[in-house]
């Protein structure tokens, strides 16, 4: 490489942020949606179903004729897997003009990434972002349509002893495992706080980093105390390697409840570790099995080759909330689309989630729940609430 | 603390030995390396992440079970790392600390991000029927590939030391570690000494990725799990010895699971960390090391 | 001197005349990595000692600043402060370990990765710095309270602090501690030879080096809002820390200060490039970084 030709690549490089972006405002026909996943780093595994979601959304909306006759012109970002990568590509779809962001999916990103939107009164709709911070910092552009944290664990927890008391109370007593991050020990915490209050008894609770090279002696402390029920709280490669060592060793609790396992309800472990998985219960997020639109979307999802996941139906979601707030507002324009997000009501049903009617209380919607699902036969069931509910719970799990 | 019966201690520690075992043949590529290189292979996690998709697409493909992979993987990753360190590295580095450090982690970030967009970032994993396999031992239940893991492990650390000693090439390559100058004078082809080093650095990393999928998992980002533990393990052990990594391997193996044990498994990794910093305090060239 | 002053005046006018959010928010996060460099050069760069750790000088400011805001009240620019203070008594605390035991290379270099990364866990696991669910300061936009509507603020406080530690640099290359530091890094043994106090002036060097890291850090924590151990004490600054000064000049005072631009503007521009597909804009970055170092641009800045 000559000394010219390398002063001149060095030179580009240093100008390429300077030179404008592609000038942003809408042109005539079609509306700019701000997509932001963490499509590499160690989040890039759920980032892209994410995406994957919010595109099937996109193209079944303009295939129907657009948003009031606008196309949506998607504007991917890719947050990196860090909270300056989202909050860097939130500034890029704001001077691109988009009417709204979607997406974050880890609650550091989306904290900081609704927060960079509000400066310009963004409208930012959460996609999966747990943590309960998000919607109580008073940012009137922020909108979560899934669950909090707090209502997750509280149903949860409610669910279990419904699911207990139904059986004739065979579980008593627990021990907890968890992801040492935000969510699995938050989670714990309340667990630990409220579960005695219900009967339990809590005989052990183990944190565990992500990523854990061994999961065995988490295995070995499970059969130790021989709990009537183990409930972890991991991302999907953890729990993989616990299920399987607890599989091998013949480690059979009356029941595996997970709560917001990343591979209790994902159909690539069901499929890879189907004894490991057999009877598995989570309370995730997930889709409602009953709406029509549930099937197309998940047949979607097939034909591209890949599993489906909780992550993509709540991003199809979201994005159809997005632009149904976008078609009631009428025109691309960031504050009324607040507005219209803001007085969602029970008219939105083109959601996959089993939800109740939307309502909106300071950016979090009220009805939004997680549900319980078991893994039955090679396949995903909901087995409570009976409203959502496909399958009968099999509980508790014996031989 | 509280404190565990002998029979659960026993059973940790004894799972301390059978990861301990993977980790020491992770270090070990990486001691060699070190030892006769003098370079930090910051690439070694990215590495480590392609074996094991090598093996990984191997079985899926080909149908090739992951043991029966082992002479296939080693040789093609043995002469990979032999091209890498001819063509890339070293004329990159040019002997510079700095310029190595760059390089290798240049190639890191390149190696991450094609698997990425190759591989997608999916955590897959592979199904053998030996993998449910228990061996029973007293009271004690062995899954049959950690099982085989340790033995292999011994046995290339075992054989890996016995062509350092007795054969020439191993000679040669003890002789560039030592003193580089005066093996170029006697005729030694350091940069091909440097490359071979590099490939059996790479080879052992075949090895250990056909070891570790059966009873594990592969994405883009697995190996980076393993390099600062093997890095540890390095510094420990005495860089460039390879008993060194091996012992050292299985000592940390048992100091992780123990520490998991006592302190819970997320504070527990302070142990591995803690015995580190006090073992580099007192004794900074690691227990089998030569002089720094 | 005069090249200090010439950016730092040209680089004040920046955001007068480019408003465009997205670029002053990529400048602000680049002088933050500029100025953690900055403070890995001390030590690294003119002192010869690598560090891998860096993160925990990082992330000791940015908890200094999270925690005594939220816990006991201070005003964040006094626990801005605090946290330089502590950064520079973690470096000390580290240096007075390490090198009375006489680690150097890359035993010393290990070391300060092994130290970051017990803080990280110890970080993950105290309630005192928010646990596993980190800190979150609470959005009050005052400009006494270290908080700046416009971006152009942080744009300037980050400035300054990089032209600060400019001049500092600048000052350490012509003084007698700087010559000593550099005798250090040529040769230990000659230097302790020809009478200078080896250990006294790495504890110097270290202790500098942490406090303005720690500024960096305290920084970051103010203009993102929001830390946990993985962000704060994260193997991801200490690459940045040191890949900038090394690309940019390690012991040169404007090294680490080119290095972050250049390599900030180079992820941006490949990213630009090859958005689509996820992990090909870094395959490239990455193959640069090699492509970089096989065939170096010569004297692309003058050694001081």
């Amino acid at each position: 490489m000559t000394t010219a030709t390398r002063r001149t690549v060095l030179a580009t490089a240093i100008a390429a942020p300077f030179i404008a972006p592609r000038a942003g405002w809408t042109q005539a026909g079609s509306v700019k949606l701000g997509i932001l996943q963490p499509l590499t780093g160690a989040l890039s595994q759920d980032g892209e179903y994410g995406r994957i979601g919010a595109e099937i959304a996109i193209r079944e909306i303009n295939e129907a004729g657009g948003i009031r006759g606008m196309r949506i012109e998607p504007v991917f970002g890719d947050a990196r897997s860090a909270p300056e990568g989202g909050v860097a590509e939130v500034e890029r779809m704001q001077a691109e003009g988009v009417v709204g962001v979607v997406g974050g999916f880890a609650s550091p990103i989306c904290l900081a990434a609704s927060q960079a939107a509000s400066r310009y009164d963004l409208p930012y709709v959460v996609d999966v972002g747990v943590a309960d911070t998000i919607v109580t910092r008073g940012l009137r552009n922020t909108f979560r349509f899934g669950p909090g944290f707090g209502v997750v664990t509280q149903t949860a927890l409610d669910n279990l002893s419904a699911l207990n008391d139904a059986a004739g109370k065979p579980a008593r007593t627990v021990v907890l495992v968890h992801e040492d991050g935000l969510f699995g020990t938050g989670l714990a915490r309340l667990m630990n706080a409220e579960l005695p209050k219900r009967g339990f008894e809590v005989l052990e609770t183990i944190p565990h980093p992500s990523p854990s090279r061994d999961m065995s002696n988490v295995a070995l402390r499970i059969r130790a105390l021989n709990p009537d029920l183990v409930i972890p709280s991991s991302y999907y490669a953890e729990f993989a390697l616990l299920a399987q060592t607890m599989q091998q060793r013949r480690i059979r609790p009356k029941g595996i409840y997970a709560v917001l396992n990343g591979a209790a309800s994902n159909f690539r472990f069901v499929r890879e570790f189907p004894e490991a998985a057999q009877a598995v219960m989570d309370c995730n997020h997930w889709a409602d099995p009953r709406k029509p639109a549930t099937a197309r979307v998940k047949a979607a999802v097939e034909a591209m080759g890949r599993f489906w996941l909780y992550n993509v139906a709540l991003n199809y979601s979201a994005v159809q909330l997005m632009a149904d707030a976008i078609g009631r507002a009428g025109r691309p324009d960031r504050a009324a689309v607040i507005e219209a997000l803001a007085a969602t009501g029970p008219a939105f049903t083109s959601h996959i989630m089993p939800y109740g009617p939307t309502r909106f209380v300071n950016g979090q919607n009220q009805s939004a729940a997680p549900v319980n699902t078991q893994v039955q036969g090679g396949d995903i069931k909901v087995i409570f609430p009976n409203d959502f509910a496909d399958a009968r719970p099999i509980f508790p799990v014996t031989g | 603390m509280r404190s565990y019966p002998p029979e659960i201690v026993a059973e940790v520690v004894l799972n301390g030995l059978l990861t301990g075992s993977v980790y020491g043949l992770v270090a070990l590529g990486l001691t060699l390396v070190y030892g006769v290189l003098h370079i930090i292979n910051f690439a070694h996690g990215a590495l480590l992440t392609a074996a094991m998709f090598g093996v990984f697409v191997l079985h899926e493909v080909f149908g090739i079970d992951p043991y029966w992979a082992l002479p296939v993987m080693a040789p093609v990753f043995f002469g990979f790392g032999y091209l890498l360190q001819r063509l890339v590295i070293g004329p990159a580095a040019r002997g510079d600390d700095s310029n190595i450090l760059l390089v290798t982690l240049g190639l890191s970030i390149v190696l991450e991000n094609l698997m990425l967009a190759v591989f997608r970032s999916d955590t897959r994993s592979v199904r053998i029927p030996l993998a449910n396999e228990m061996l029973e031992w007293g009271p004690m239940l062995i899954p049959a590939p950690r099982a085989i893991g340790f033995v292999v492990a011994c046995i290339v650390a075992v054989l890996l030391f016995l062509f350092l000693a007795r054969s020439s090439t191993g000679r040669a390559i003890r002789a560039v570690a030592k003193e580089r100058t005066g093996a170029t004078l006697v005729g030694i082809d350091v940069a091909h000494i440097y490359a071979i080093t590099f490939g059996i650095g790479t080879a052992c990393l075949a090895v250990a990725a056909c070891l570790l999928l059966p009873s594990f998992y592969v994405n883009p980002r697995v190996g980076n799990a393993f390099v600062l533990v093997a890095f540890t393990i390095v510094v420990l052990g005495g860089m460039g010895s390879v008993p060194g990594a091996l012992l050292g391997g299985l000592f940390i193996g048992v100091v992780e699971s123990l520490s998991g044990l006592y302190l819970g498994e997320s504070l527990g990794q302070i142990g591995i960390f803690a015995i580190f910093i006090l073992v580099l305090l007192v004794r900074p060239t690691g227990l089998f090391g030569a002089k720094a | 001197m005069r090249a200090i002053l010439l950016f730092a005046g040209i680089a004040a006018l920046l955001p007068v005349f480019v408003t465009a959010n997205t670029v002053l928010n990529f400048a602000v996060f680049t002088l933050v990595v500029a100025l953690a460099a900055q403070g890995w050069n001390i030590l690294g760069g003119f002192g010869g000692q690598y560090s891998f750790g860096h993160a925990a000088f990082f992330g000791t400011g940015a908890y200094a600043v999270a925690v005594l805001q939220m816990r006991y009240g201070l005003n964040p620019y006094a626990a801005f402060a605090a946290g330089i203070a502590l950064g520079a008594a973690v470096g000390a605390a580290i240096g007075a370990m390490t090198f009375r035991a006489g680690l150097r290379g890359s035993y010393f270099a290990l070391v300060t990765l092994a130290f970051a990364e017990v803080f990280r866990v110890l970080a993950n696991s105290l309630a005192l710095t928010g646990g596993a669910a980190g800190l979150l300061i609470p959005l009050d936009v005052r400009p006494e309270n270290f908080q700046f509507a416009s971006r152009a603020g942080f744009y300037w406080i980050a400035l300054g602090l990089v032209v600060l530690c400019l001049l500092l640099s600048f000052w350490l290359s012509r003084s007698r501690l700087g010559a000593h530091l550099v005798a250090v890094r040529e040769n230990e043994a000659a230097a302790r030879a020809l009478g200078v106090d080896v250990f006294a002036v790495k504890l110097q060097a270290i202790a500098l080096s942490g406090a303005i890291t720690a500024a960096a850090g305290g920084f970051y924590a103010q203009y993102f809002l929001y830390i946990d151990s993985s962000i704060a004490y994260g193997t991801w600054i200490s690459v940045e820390a040191l890949l900038a000064p090394i690309i940019g000049g390690a012991g040169t005072v404007f090294g680490p200060v080119m290095g972050a631009i250049l390599l900030h503007a180079l992820g941006e521009a490949s990213r630009h490039l090859f958005g689509r597909i996820p992990g090909v804009d870094l395959m490239l970055f990455g193959a640069v970084l090699i492509l970089v170092v096989r065939y170096p641009p010569r004297n692309l800045w003058r050694r001081s």
